[in-house]
């Protein structure tokens, strides 16, 4: 994959991105179409694409360039992290411009809020799950429409009726004569036919590459080093510079002796901000080294003192106490709850989380007198070029914004906070300055996924079958940070009970709400937003439910998926394919969890076992899902294993937590990620679906904690509902003074088989 | 009878008031004219006293981790509560910016503060009672050399009765020397040096020598080890087996100069940071005279068991990217972590992959059935500053339960040491503690 | 002046002698498919192979080299073992956000090189030391088995 722009390597040229018409300048056919999703949002319906001068006509979002040369490029506003993205989009395309997918490139689009505006999001944005799902129609059409120009103009050139022309694999054929013409030396006459306004698409059942399992199209320069990550860009005369902001969060800088900074070889700048200190170097050793020589003085602020069990305290007694924000509230909630035969409740509390992903914040930023280029890997481009607008005081098209490959987004690349901070530095020295995070400045200066309280109840018929469900969330609110005006106080974040709302059962009567309290420090989106903390309490709690009725767990859903024929698909066949209700041995336990997000229905099934001294071991994970038409099932299966693992990482391990203001933990010695030899098997299995194809990017890290949490309330009978799950809790009496075993993991489930038969008792062996 | 009651009042009395007048009459001041007299002044008295001040190391104390240096606040938690090390910065207020050479040699001799209170012997003044009052002198000289850090250090919370300063006047009656440590005339000028710097200077007994019941040094048992603040400090004495008597005289120097030495591992923990404040930055010849000296400390045979023997059969069989088949098999939850988050920078060959200073091989701390030190440095990490820059081991406390801790240390001790060991997460939640 | 030699490429560097090799090749030579990741060698994403045998660049001193040949990256393929390790990594759509994978595909190659079959333990030993975010890792596991029968 190339990048639209100068190459990195060959150094920035003052006239790159700065015109929209100029990238899209060059022979052939060039269409261009917005690529807002039918469906997703119908107030903002698709416009019919348009070609030849398309910056004139209208605002498409995306492009399709069929050059004289026949090279095919697709140039695409949502951003490639890692999901698939990109080939998704571009099969949609091929499929109906009847080219393979070997045959097109795909390249970003450039920043422009108002052209590349994705619908469902609002605003230039990858995130959400929303690509796919927002782009099913649009890419289609546009494909299509290409396609239709192409075999006009052959049609026109033979003089034939288009109707006896056909294309494939690039080529347009007269079927009659057998006379065939590439699409490259079809594309200048394509460029002036007219745009036509009657475009069908292909039947399902005619897709040659949607549904199959191709080759991705970013992948080939991810194993030999070539690609180019933001962190990777090197300009000309560049300097490199690192950056600490002030630990307290919300602190300022006071004062920095910079003496013993200025003696370290390499180092170039020392540059203040209001609330962090920069170095830069000639290379990241020389800053990274200045950095830590200076003796900076810090302003701790308001929140010197705050520690988390301040914030779950405030958020305890907000949900108690403050009137909470109706999210949906059917049926007599008070009655039945009055009539129940049984109630059950519990509290529910998650940890503020970070992203943490692979590349470090960074970022590339040369402001020059009067403009300001920055290369960077961002979710949000606009948002990168509106930071940096604010920040240098330039029109926003004198900020040249080169976006690039991203090592891992999750949400915290939907945010440009940091781009602005390397603005701010940038703007102070002469040179191009490449800002790099340590990755103790990344895990400490996040803007974290919100910490929640939640309290939930339900009331049970005589059937033990729910007859009322009343879910009270408290949290803050994303959107509130997200948006800069913020989000009036009265009003409903969607984010906070996303997955709360309308959970996939049969509940008619069913109260949900939510008490916003803003925590002190700075939030944002993480993979799964609302339905990762949602659906863990529900799911959790679903699992409890069954209990107290004293229900098979997938039994218990299936009575309450009765009016629900995806759910109870996806439930059916996972049930099937795990072996659910097989027996397993002792210490070893299967839990459940089924939720519908982002347009996808799963249903997930977890074994583990859990030793005597309380630790986990991940064996086999059974996903079935039903994400409508699944365009690349591999990546769609890609995404699940990758979802998976990442939320069973933040179950077992993960909370950011504060003292004295400050983030307590700082890399991944003590922000822990699960590693290879901790992950478990995983099997996915595809529900045959031919609606709309669902987001897929972040379903399997909704589903990880809940299944977690119910397989081991199925190995040990204990139900954590606070995540990370502590797994003191889980350890059986007199583990403490055993020595823990040097057995293998595997072996414990055959003891506590040999122990049950009375054969041993119940001590741990002794270290070998 | 009477008057024999008389007498016995009398003389109760009298000791009493003897007692009276030891414990509470105003403590005097030394004569340092002749000392002040004999310095060099300027910035070859600060030089002086800068490289004493290390040899002393007595920024370890008087700093806490991230904290300015000497500015104190240091705690030390001991039995009986906890004391916190005062700012030694030439701060007036808060620090020592108003004392006079009289009463800054007097402290380090005698242990007597400024307005004549008893200072308690966490602070080693039974070591550097031995000190030169000229060697004290120019450390004042580069104490005060350094900013004045206004800070105030914490303060101490101990029980009765040892809240009573006054107290510790018993306890210096019988366990602080009088006056500098005198040449031994037998032994050479090397071994002289090197008895000046141990004794005097690095206060290495502070740790490594047992305390009687007063909390004093034992001296029968001088470098026979010891445990304090959940740390081993092991036998230093000349004792083949328990002590360091099989240690080359190239690996003590490398040990205390460079922070590591080849087949010994490198040292964490309080003597870590010795190394890293103080020994790496004396003189070959300094260093060279500790270990003539250490050398010859008469061996003491200890219980402890962190014995270095026979290299295990399990470390043999290993490459540095793989333990044997067999240790891979029984290696459990302690293999699976040291897999994740040990494996990249110690290697299963006890070499250390990356740098030296990782190298496992032969260590007293993955060498001692109990872990204390293993456990320890888990929990808490070790730092080096090294020729070639810093290395550093994160602290794996916050993420890493008692029970992953644990079998991480049963593993390490079994696959490094060939010991087998019985830590338990009690073991693990308990050096938390301290 | 510091002598490399990187993908068999003589080099003098002018660097300090503690500068870790990571920087030495992302920041002065040029070479940056050798990724940061943690600076405290627990991820991996900075693993480069010093005469095959894998090290993590983030915390290795560049003086400390010294004669060994430094491999990354964008070399490895250059070799039997990398260059199967490469195939199996495409063949089996190993990558996502791909930022790992340098790292990944470096201590797989070395794997393979010293142990040209490696069990699921063997697996574990080598590989557990590089996190991957995206959760790669059960295809990075089917992948190496898949290249040690190419």
């Amino acid at each position: 994959m190339s990048k639209p722009f100068s190459s990195p390597k060959t150094g920035p040229s003052p006239q790159t991105g700065a015109s929209r018409r100029a990238f899209l300048q060059g022979g052939g056919l060039l269409l261009g179409f917005a690529l807002l999703g039918a469906g997703v949002k119908p107030t903002l319906a698709a416009t019919d694409p348009v070609a030849g001068d398309v910056t004139a006509a209208f605002s498409p979002d995306a492009f399709i360039r069929i050059g004289t040369d026949g090279k095919i490029t697709l140039i695409l506003p949502n951003i490639e992290m890692g999901q698939g993205t990109h080939t998704g989009e571009a099969t949609l395309i091929a499929e109906e411009l009847e080219v393979g997918l070997d045959q097109v490139s795909v390249v970003d689009a450039p920043p422009n809020d108002k052209l590349y505006a994705t619908a469902a999001l609002g605003g230039q944005a990858t995130g959400g799950s929303t690509s796919m799902r927002a782009t099913w129609e649009s890419l289609r059409k546009a494909g299509a429409t290409a396609r239709m120009m192409l075999v006009a103009a052959a049609a026109a050139q033979w003089s034939v009726p288009a109707s006896e022309c056909g294309a494939k694999l690039g080529v347009v054929t007269h079927q009659p004569t057998g006379r065939q013409l590439a699409y490259g030396a079809l594309a200048d006459a394509a460029g002036k036919q007219a745009v036509p306004t009657d475009v069908k698409l292909k039947d399902p059942s005619d897709f040659e590459l949607i549904g199959k399992s191709l080759r991705r199209v970013d992948t080939a320069g991810k194993v030999n080093g070539a690609v180019i990550y933001g962190i990777d860009v090197r300009v000309p005369d560049m300097k490199v510079a690192t950056v600490s902001a002030c630990p307290v969060l919300g602190g300022t800088l006071q004062d920095v002796d910079e003496k013993a900074a200025r003696a370290i070889p390499g180092v170039r700048d020392i540059v203040r901000l209001p609330n962090a200190v920069a170095v830069i170097g000639d290379h990241f050793w020389a800053a990274k080294k200045g950095l830590e020589a200076l003796d900076i003085t810090w302003n701790d602020g308001a929140n010197a003192k705050l520690g988390s069990a301040d914030i779950m305290a405030a958020l305890k007694t907000a949900s108690e106490h403050k009137t909470p924000i109706m999210a949906r509230k059917e049926g007599d909630v008070e009655g039945r709850l009055k009539a129940a035969s049984k109630t059950v409740e519990a509290i529910y509390q998650l940890p503020f989380l970070a992203h943490a992903p692979m590349e470090p914040i960074n970022c590339v930023v040369h402001v020059r007198a009067d403009e300001c280029e920055i290369w960077v890997g961002t979710q949000v481009p606009t948002q990168a070029q509106a930071g940096a607008a604010q920040v240098t005081g330039f029109p926003l098209d004198k900020i040249i914004v080169h976006n690039h490959l991203i090592g891992g987004g999750f949400g915290r690349r939907l945010v440009a906070e940091s781009v602005a901070q390397a603005v701010a530095i940038a703007k102070q020295v002469s040179y191009p300055v490449k800002v790099i995070w340590t990755r103790e400045e990344d895990i400490q200066h996040d803007l974290y996924r919100p910490a929640y309280y939640d309290r939930i109840s339900a009331g049970l018929g005589p059937d033990g079958l729910p007859t009322v469900w009343i879910d009270h969330v408290a949290g803050g609110s994303v959107l509130g940070n997200y948006i800069p005006g913020g989000w009036p106080d009265d009003k409903l974040d969607d984010d906070a009970v996303e997955g709360a709302v309308k959970p996939p059962y049969d509940l008619p009567v069913i109260q949900v709400d939510w008490v916003r309290q803003d925590p002190p420090v700075p939030i944002t989106w993480w993979r799964g937003v609302g339905s990762t903390h949602n659906v863990f309490v529900v799911e959790s709690f679903m699992d409890e439910l069954a209990d107290a009725a004293g229900k098979d767990p997938v039994e218990y859903r299936r009575a309450l998926t009765k009016n629900q024929p995806r759910a109870a698909g996806v439930l059916e066949l996972v049930a099937e394919k795990s072996g659910w209700g097989t027996p397993l041995p002792a210490g070893s336990g299967r839990g459940i969890a089924l939720h519908d997000a982002f347009g996808s229905y799963m249903a997930a099934v977890l074994e583990i076992s859990v030793s005597s001294a309380g630790e986990i071991t991940l064996h086999r994970a059974v996903v079935a899902v039903d994400c409508g038409i699944a365009i690349n099932p591999n990546t769609v299966e890609a995404q699940i294993e990758g979802g998976l693992i990442f939320g069973l990482s933040a179950a077992l391990y993960s909370g950011i937590t504060f003292t004295n203001g400050r983030v307590d933990q700082s890399n991944f010695h003590d922000y822990r990620i699960l590693r290879n030899n901790e992950a478990p098997k995983i099997e996915v299995y595809h529900v045959k679906s031919l609606e709309s194809p669902g987001g897929i990017g972040e379903t399997a890290t909704v589903s990880a904690a809940p299944v977690l949490a119910n397989a081991i309330f199925a190995a040990t009978g204990k139900r954590l509902r606070s995540l990370p799950f502590d797994r003191n809790q889980l350890k059986s009496d007199g583990a403490d003074k055993t020595s823990v075993s040097m057995m293998p993991p595997l072996s414990v489930p055959v003891l506590a088989a040999l122990a049950t038969s009375g054969e041993t008792g119940e001590s741990e062996p002794e270290a070998a | 009878m009477k008057r024999l009651g008389l007498i016995i009042l009398a003389a109760a009395v009298v000791i009493a008031a003897a007692v009276a007048v030891f414990l509470f009459k105003p403590a005097s001041l030394p004569d340092v004219s002749v000392a002040q007299a004999a310095l060099p002044t300027g910035q070859a008295l600060i030089d002086r006293g800068e490289y004493l001040a290390r040899a002393a190391d007595c920024v370890a104390c008087h700093t806490t981790s991230g904290g300015k240096p000497y500015a104190g606040g240091l705690a030390f938690k001991l039995p009986f509560g906890t004391l916190y090390a005062p700012n030694i910065t030439s701060d007036k207020e808060t620090g020592i910016g108003d004392w006079s050479d009289a009463e800054f040699v007097r402290a380090l001799h005698q242990g007597i503060d400024r307005q004549g209170h008893n200072l308690y012997p966490a602070f080693p003044y039974a070591a550097y009672a031995r000190m030169t009052t000229e060697d004290a002198l120019a450390i004042k000289a580069y104490l005060f050399s350094l900013p004045a850090v206004h800070a105030d250090a914490p303060k101490n919370d101990l029980i009765f009765p040892f809240n009573q300063r006054y107290i510790m006047r018993f306890w210096n009656l019988l366990f602080v020397p009088g006056g500098a440590l005198q040449p031994t005339a037998s032994e050479s000028a090397e071994w002289n040096r090197g008895a000046y710097l141990v004794e005097a200077m690095a206060h290495c007994g502070e740790c490594h020598t047992p305390r009687n019941v007063f909390y004093a040094l034992d001296s029968g048992k001088t470098f026979a080890g010891a445990e304090l603040q959940g740390w081993k400090a092991y036998n230093i004495s000349s004792d083949k087996r328990t002590g360091i008597g099989n240690w080359t005289d190239e690996q003590l120097f490398d040990y205390l100069s460079k922070g590591h030495a080849e087949g010994r591992g490198s040292p964490t923990g309080s003597m870590g940071e010795a190394v890293d404040y103080s020994l790496r930055h004396l003189t070959p010849e300094d260093i060279k005279a500790i270990v003539a000296y250490v050398k010859t400390v008469p061996p003491q045979v200890s219980s402890d068991q962190a014995i270095v023997e026979a290299e295990p059969a399990t470390l043999k069989a290993s490459i540095a990217y793989a333990p044997s088949g067999d240790a891979a098999a029984q290696g459990g939850l302690g293999l699976k972590l040291f897999q994740g988050a040990c494996a990249s920078c110690h290697g299963w060959n006890g070499e250390g992959l990356q740098t030296p200073y990782a190298a496992l091989r032969g260590s007293r701390t993955v060498n001692d059935p109990d872990g204390t030190n293993l456990i320890q440095v888990i929990l808490k990490g070790a730092h080096m500053t090294t020729a070639t820059g810093a290395q550093a081991m994160p602290a794996f406390a916050n993420a890493y339960s008692n029970v992953e801790i644990a079998a991480l240390g049963n593993y390490v001790l079994a696959h490094f040491g060939g010991r087998q060991s019985a830590i338990t997460p009690a073991d693990v939640a308990k050096a938390r503690t301290q | 002046m510091i002598a490399l030699n990187v993908n068999g490429e003589d080099r003098s560097v002018d660097v300090p002698e503690d500068m870790p090799l990571l920087w030495v090749l992302r920041d002065v030579i040029g070479l940056t498919g050798t990724k940061f990741g943690c600076g405290i060698a627990q991820c991996g994403a900075c693993t480069v192979q010093l005469d095959g045998q894998p090290v993590r660049s983030c915390v290795l001193p560049v003086a400390s080299v010294g004669t060994r040949r430094v491999t990354t990256v964008e070399a490895i393929g250059a070799t039997a073992g990398g260059k199967k390790v490469q195939q199996a990594w495409l063949d089996l759509e190993v990558i996502q956000c791909g930022y790992c994978q340098s790292g990944q595909i470096m201590s797989a190659s070395a794997l393979l090189e010293r142990n040209p079959d490696p069990s699921d333990s063997d697996i574990d030993a080598a590989m557990s030391g590089n996190i991957c975010r995206c959760g790669t890792y059960t295809r990075i596991r089917a992948a190496i088995k898949q290249a040690a029968k190419a």
